[in-house]
């Protein structure tokens, strides 16, 4: 799809905005619909979107495989990560209130990291997935 | 139901979702059935925003009509020719079929009205996360605190699921563990080519 002129000019118009809206339903997930998985989805999706319009060689120079694969663990880390937060300082597993010094608040961050978490590991997967599969034919 | 009824629009994307699923069976070519499988995912999605599950909305029409699409294509074209040959048992699929639509439909007969308040779901836990999670997690949306703190474990077990089925895909068709290096595995195909 590299000569279709269209495609590559409105692709790379939208591109900004298909990030930034990722962003938004990760971070505004707290108050609207939306959180890690969505957003995760939808950062993928526009990585796709990119591999598709200029090719996997410039998309792999912007998210290398072996970065993705770094990425895709660390999410997980990261989640359960949190958990063994709340287990060191004398709670439950993944228990977010010993987080901060007011329950209510540790519960917030801990939701924000696991979010987090759960953002890096599904954007990653998911590009990955498409990387592999559309990797395969040379 | 009169002729405004807002519940026409339910019947009307239930219909279509019945004559997309229809084609989709009846249909010999396989892009085309991907293709019409997106937009059952879409018409699913409009469902569950009628249903106020907007979460699961946003999920379905990104996975389902968006990523799920694009993956099925990819792997269309490692498949020399995705058609459909030799002899076809339609009485026994379609027996099959039946069947199985009989015991769903069989399993819903027990299930409470949609939206009846003395539903056994309604009963259990729901109130004390309506009225008691914003202030124990300082979080407006009921549906992320719940899925992320006081479901946090099983959210925990997604995002694993989600992490093993990359895994999987790297193991299964990754090749080789650094960029531009070709895994020996991968040889013999090599020198089949040459």
């Amino acid at each position: 799809m590299h000569d279709h002129a269209v495609l590559r000019v409105v692709s790379k118009l939208l591109m900004p905005f298909i990030f930034l809206f990722a962003l938004y339903v990760q971070f505004h997930g707290d108050f609207g619909p939306g959180g890690g998985f969505q957003a995760g989805v939808i950062f993928g999706a526009g990585m796709i979107l990119y591999a598709l319009i200029f090719g996997l060689k410039a998309a792999r120079k912007v998210a290398p495989l072996h970065y993705l694969r770094a990425q895709l663990s660390l999410g997980v880390l990261l989640y359960a990560g949190t958990g063994i937060v709340g287990l060191v300082q004398g709670s439950n597993y993944l228990d977010y209130s010993v987080l901060a010094h007011d329950p209510a608040h540790g519960q917030e961050y801990g939701i924000m990291l696991i979010e987090m978490g759960v953002l890096l590991t599904v954007s990653s997967a998911m590009t990955l997935i498409f990387y592999l599969f559309a990797g395969q034919d040379h | 139901m009169t002729l405004f009824d807002p519940a026409w629009i339910d019947v009307a994307i239930l219909a279509f979702m019945a004559i997309v699923a229809f084609v989709v069976a009846l249909l010999r070519s396989v892009f085309a059935s991907v293709m019409l499988m997106g937009i059952f995912s879409l018409l699913s999605a409009t469902l569950f925003v009628i249903l106020d599950a907007v979460d699961v909305a946003f999920t379905e029409a990104s996975v389902g009509a968006g990523i799920s699409v694009v993956v099925f294509l990819g792997a269309m074209s490692l498949i020399p020719s995705p058609k459909a040959h030799g002899r076809t048992r339609p009485l026994l699929g379609a027996l099959v079929c039946i069947a199985c639509g009989a015991l769903l439909i069989l399993g819903t007969l027990d299930m409470p009205t949609y939206g009846d308040p003395q539903a056994p779901i309604h009963l259990h836990v729901a109130d004390r996360y309506l009225s008691e999670s914003l202030e124990a997690t300082d979080v407006p949306n009921v549906v992320t605190s719940v899925l992320a703190s006081y479901r946090g474990y099983d959210t925990l077990g997604e995002t694993t699921v989600i992490f093993t089925a990359a895994i999987a895909v790297l193991i299964l068709i990754g090749g080789s563990w650094r960029d531009g290096v070709k895994a020996p595995a991968r040889a013999d195909k090599e020198t089949g080519d040459a």
